[in-house]
């Protein structure tokens, strides 16, 4: 079963909070409002590919947890 | 916690007006029912967290605040047919079409090409007589021109565009026939414009979205259209109309805008500090609420129309401190001018990007640029959701 790795530079986010809104309960806001995943390694899951593909910065990086390949957002 | 009926009645203040204290007439209260102008009972939510709340969680829908039936002829009818009135995943299928285009980098790329454009302008405003009008020379042409370029508009037909704009973007007050003639008429204006694009393709976001649609069939002719339509009127009146009341804020800060003269890498930080200061719109767009949802104590119940006041929570003072202070120095915390959430400002990046170049440009090359009239003189167009100015007199030089 493939595993996605999840990550968010914190640097280029911008809080848009797009993330949070499209893919609930994957991602949180911290103190400086810059998101993070809530859990860095997950089951493949739709809306967090949309939360991705929806980034105004494209802060969130979406990894197959075996090959390392970027996942195709579209 | 129980709730106490009767809705306070609220008039958002005037463009140009101080803002309405949203404390005193809420009884310090962050959210709290009240009575609009247009006779509509509204929850209206203060507070920097509640505010952010409403915004982002999905419980409170747009769709449902602009469904048939709700939304008033004007904005919200426009809204309705957009991504800016739909809920996910319908919206999120449709924003991911256009997303890449207005990502921070992508905008980044374009931004020679609005200080080129800036440039222009005031070369343009430097080979007429003083005073020169902003809004006609510079704010508004400025994004027009870089809308334009990216949809693939002609920008000879930018002049019909800002008499649709204005009555669409009108309130409850306007003559509704007056915006859905003008609503019509864009609608047609794009659909004969799509049809020459897509027999002679552009690179250009309307090509683009038109490949979207007749190659992978992710859209309706429809919402090709409601799309293009939403990024023309979105993407100029708002951008020229913060331009401007940044120019009114700075000209009753000289000493703010002497920093940015003495140091123009102070700029990105003051805009930011722009946004959170200006008073863009009247009021904020509304959400219903899907179930009963708690905002803190106060629960609203399903169905009700809730306005997340996003003037209140940017001068909410445990997350900016002294917020009544413009401070072009300040840096840090987030304001919400662009919203948050899934309707995030599609366009922020390229208004922050707009907004920094148009400074950098009017700052750097009309030094001493002030108002030539009083600001109480200046003149809002009357019936429109954001603070439209008629015309903006300046002068620059020595007094």
């Amino acid at each position: 079963m493939t595993r996605w790795k999840v990550s968010v530079d914190k640097k280029v986010c911008i809080s848009s909070a797009m993330c949070v809104a499209i893919a609930p309960g994957r991602f949180v806001l911290d103190g400086q409002q810059r998101s993070g995943p809530v859990e860095a390694d997950i089951d493949p899951d739709e809306d967090v590919r949309d939360a991705a593909a929806s980034c105004p910065s494209e802060a969130i990086s979406l990894v197959d947890a075996d090959t390392g390949q970027p996942v195709d957002l579209d | 916690m129980t709730v106490d009926s009767s809705p306070v009645k609220f008039t958002p203040a005037l463009p140009g007006q101080p803002a309405a204290d949203i404390r005193a007439i809420s009884g310090d209260r962050p959210v709290f029912r009240a009575e609009l102008p247009d006779g509509r009972i509204v929850w209206l939510v203060s507070g920097y967290e509640n505010v952010r709340q409403v915004m982002i969680d999905q419980r409170f829908s747009r769709a449902l605040a602009v469904a048939p039936g709700q939304a008033r002829p004007g904005v919200e009818m426009f809204a309705a047919g957009s991504i800016n009135g739909m809920d996910p995943p319908e919206h999120t299928r449709l924003r991911k079409l256009v997303a890449s285009a207005f990502t921070v980098r992508r905008v980044e790329a374009l931004r020679p090409r609005v200080a080129s454009i800036v440039g222009e302008l005031i070369d343009a405003m430097l080979d007429r007589p003083q005073p020169a009008d902003l809004v006609t020379g510079f704010s508004l042409p400025l994004p027009a021109q870089v809308i334009c370029e990216m949809l693939g508009v002609p920008a000879a037909d930018l002049e019909r565009f800002h008499a649709w704009s204005d009555a669409i973007i009108g309130d409850w007050q306007r003559d509704s026939d007056e915006i859905m003639t003008a609503l019509a008429e864009l609608y047609g204006y794009f659909g004969a414009l799509i049809g020459i694009r897509r027999a002679r393709p552009a690179d250009d976001l309307m090509s683009a979205l038109i490949a979207a649609r007749d190659d992978a069939d992710r859209l309706s002719e429809e919402e090709l259209t409601a799309m293009c339509c939403a990024l023309l009127i979105a993407g100029h009146e708002t951008t020229a109309n913060s331009i401007n009341l940044s120019l009114l804020l700075l000209s009753d800060h000289p000493g703010e805008m002497a920093k940015l003269r003495a140091d123009p890498g102070l700029i990105p930080g003051a805009v930011e500090e722009l946004l959170r200061c200006g008073r863009l719109g009247t009021l904020p767009p509304a959400r219903v609420t899907r179930e009963d949802v708690a905002i803190g104590r106060v629960v609203i119940p399903a169905g009700e129309r809730v306005i997340p006041l996003i003037g209140a929570a940017n001068k909410d003072p445990s997350v900016f401190s002294d917020p009544g202070r413009f401070d072009v120095n300040r840096g840090a915390a987030s304001h919400l001018s662009f919203g948050a959430g899934v309707h995030h400002c599609l366009g922020a990046q390229l208004a922050r990007v707009e907004l920094q170049e148009a400074f950098r440009g009017l700052i750097g090359r009309l030094p001493g640029l002030r108002l030539a009239v009083p600001a109480s003189e200046l003149e809002f167009k009357p019936g429109m959701v954001i603070h439209s100015l008629r015309e903006l007199p300046v002068r620059w030089g020595e007094p």
